[in-house]
Parts: structure tokens; C-alpha cells; sequence
């Protein structure tokens, strides 16, 4: 993955809209943050696959980067995106790395299953 | 350490049998011993990518796949299984069909002793939930074909509830291969593996207990 190009990502972005796409939506701090911290509020939430279409997206902050994805019914929204790839099959990976590099979001974007 | 027939060993992630329990792996495959690793999932949730990140959400099974085969030839496994569940569902899998999985593992392998997670204190919920669907299983069994499990535990509170860990294996004859272990999950345990050593190297004397013992509970059915 290579740090967020904001143009290149928002072309992407672009490229999916208005087509029904798989999404991978994931927020973890990992399953040991209480064990180390037990003061710590460990949550997370994870949908991988849902199959949906949305109107337009759009990619915006300064880094860490927002990214929200507006649909006729709703919206799905990502915070905290540092990385991007378009990887070999044509799907849009983008991902939050915390401060020691460790993943804590991921949304991803494709036409096929992952 | 008891000399065994086979051992099972099963555990829900790539990398969880390097830490506490590949001393002892290897101390059983070097004496003759046939060890079988049965692994639920790739670890495909693993919040490591490197730093900087060389894997994504999408190639970390793929490489911690790799990573799972390079440990089981450090540790002389030759009868590595991945059992495609995924990472961070298994609490989710339905008890009885996951306990019947283990169960026919069992049946098949015919081990005399298991290693897995202590249910309920092994912190990772697919840790606690392996550890129930194999003590499920064995409990199933005839009382008197019931393999021997020794349980791995490690929550804060273990001590304190289910007391001190009944066996505790010395195996600092094989401490190069543990580390060669640990060091084989690269994408999970680079930076660790580096410190692990600079503090073995200086004989740092708690890192080196650490290392050099390894601590199970005998499962009492
Ligand atoms: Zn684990």
C-alpha cells in the first residue's frame, strides 16, 4: 500500500459509483486492548461483502483521510484512512494504519466478491 | 517431559503456537515424537502489516499461510492442517458442529496428548472458543480414550482462578528453534522477534524465564 494520493483515490472512488459493489467495512483496535490495558473500551465492527450502490464518494481531510459513500437509502463512511492500493484485480483497498503501523480501519471496494 | 505417541496441537491462529509452546513442539519432534498442528484460520484479521505496510487485508492470509508453513518446518512439523475457518468468527461458528470437527480430528490423529487454549482464559475469543469445541470433544469421548490436553492460558486473572500452571517444560535446548519460530510469522512478530533477541543477548533474566519455560494446565474433565 502507498500513503493516500487524495486525487488518485477520489478517481477511484469515482470509477465504482453508481455500480453495485462489494464492500469490506472493518474498525478494530484488537482483541488484546483490554488485556494489556483493562481500563480500555475494546469495540470494533466488521461487514464484509455487502453488496451495494452508491450515488457518489467522496474522500476528504488532511490525512488521516475521511471517506464517505452516499447511497439513495444511506451512507457508509470510513475514518482514520492513511493507505491505498488498487490491487491486482482491480479492487480499491484503503486502509488505516495507527502510529506503530498497525491496522485500525480498512474499506474496501470491488465488483467481484472478496 | 513425558514421552507421548502423537500429539495434537490445535490452536486458532498462525503464530499462537510459536510464542508459549514451540519449545515444547520441538522438543517432541526432535525426540521422534509425531506432532500434528491443527490450525482453525490464517489469521486473516491480523491488525500486523508491517511498518511500513507491505501486506493488506487481502494479501495477509496469503502470506501468513506462508508464514505458517516456513514455523511448522522450523518445528519439524510435518502434519500441518488449516481448517479455513476465519479469523475472529470462530465464537460465532456453531458450537456443536466446531466441536465435531475437533472431534473427528481426534478420532482420526488418535493423539495422546492435546495442547490447546484454556476456555475462558486465553483472552482472544477464538482462542477461549478453540479451546471449548476441543474440550468439548474429548469430553464427548469414552472416559477411558480421552487423550491427555494440556491448556495454555494466559489472562490476567488465570493464576487467580484456575491456579498455578500444573506443568512448566524447560526448553532451552531448543531456544534456537523457538526463536526461528517466532522470527518465521515475520509479518506479525518483526519488530518483537528483534527486541526478543537484543534482550536474550544481554541475558535480560525475566525475558530468558520467558523464553526458556513454557506453561501449561492440565485440563481436569
Ligand atoms: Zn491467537
Amino acid at each position: 500500500m502507498e500513503p493516500v494520493i487524495i486525487d488518485h483515490v477520489q478517481k477511484e472512488l469515482d470509477r465504482f459509483a453508481q455500480k453495485k459493489v462489494y464492500i469490506h467495512l472493518e474498525t478494530t483496535n484488537g482483541a488484546y486492548a483490554s488485556h494489556f490495558n483493562e481500563s480500555f473500551f475494546s469495540s470494533g465492527a466488521y461487514i464484509r461483502n455487502a453488496l451495494l450502490q452508491y450515488e457518489h464518494g467522496k474522500i476528504t481531510g488532511n490525512g488521516p483521510f475521511r471517506v464517505g459513500l452516499k447511497m439513495s437509502f444511506g451512507w457508509v463512511y470510513a475514518e482514520g484512512i492513511t493507505h491505498f492500493e488498487v490491487d491486482d484485480k482491480g479492487r480499491l483497498l484503503l486502509a488505516g494504519h495507527d502510529f506503530s503501523g498497525k491496522l485500525a480501519v480498512s474499506l474496501q471496494l470491488s465488483e467481484q466478491p472478496f | 517431559m513425558e514421552k507421548e505417541r502423537h500429539v495434537l496441537v490445535v490452536f486458532p491462529h498462525p503464530d499462537d503456537e510459536a510464542f508459549g509452546v514451540s519449545g515444547t513442539i520441538a522438543s517432541y519432534t526432535k525426540s521422534g515424537i509425531p506432532v500434528t498442528y491443527a490450525c482453525l484460520t490464517l489469521g486473516e484479521m491480523g491488525r500486523n502489516m508491517g511498518n511500513p505496510p507491505f501486506a493488506t487485508r487481502e494479501t495477509l492470509p496469503q502470506i501468513r499461510k506462508k508464514e505458517l508453513q516456513d514455523a511448522a518446518d522450523v518445528l519439524g512439523i510435518t502434519d500441518l492442517r488449516m481448517l479455513g475457518y476465519r479469523d475472529k468468527t470462530v465464537e460465532f461458528e456453531d458450537e456443536a458442529v466446531l466441536a465435531a470437527h475437533m472431534g473427528s480430528i481426534i478420532e482420526e490423529v488418535k493423539p495422546s496428548l492435546i495442547i490447546t487454549f484454556y476456555p475462558g482464559y486465553a483472552v482472544h475469543p477464538d482462542h477461549d472458543a478453540t479451546g471449548a469445541a476441543v474440550i468439548k470433544a474429548v469430553k464427548d469421548m469414552p472416559e477411558n480414550e480421552r487423550p491427555k490436553v494440556h491448556c495454555v492460558a494466559f489472562s490476567n486473572n488465570c493464576e487467580e482462578e484456575i491456579g498455578q500452571a500444573d506443568i512448566v517444560n524447560n526448553v532451552s535446548d531448543v531456544a534456537d528453534l523457538k526463536l526461528a519460530a517466532i522470527k518465521a510469522h515475520v509479518s506479525q512478530t518483526q519488530l518483537m522477534a528483534a527486541e526478543m533477541e537484543e534482550q536474550l543477548k544481554n541475558q535480560d533474566p525475566a525475558v530468558m524465564a520467558r523464553i526458556h519455560n513454557e506453561r501449561f494446565w492440565t485440563y481436569k474433565f
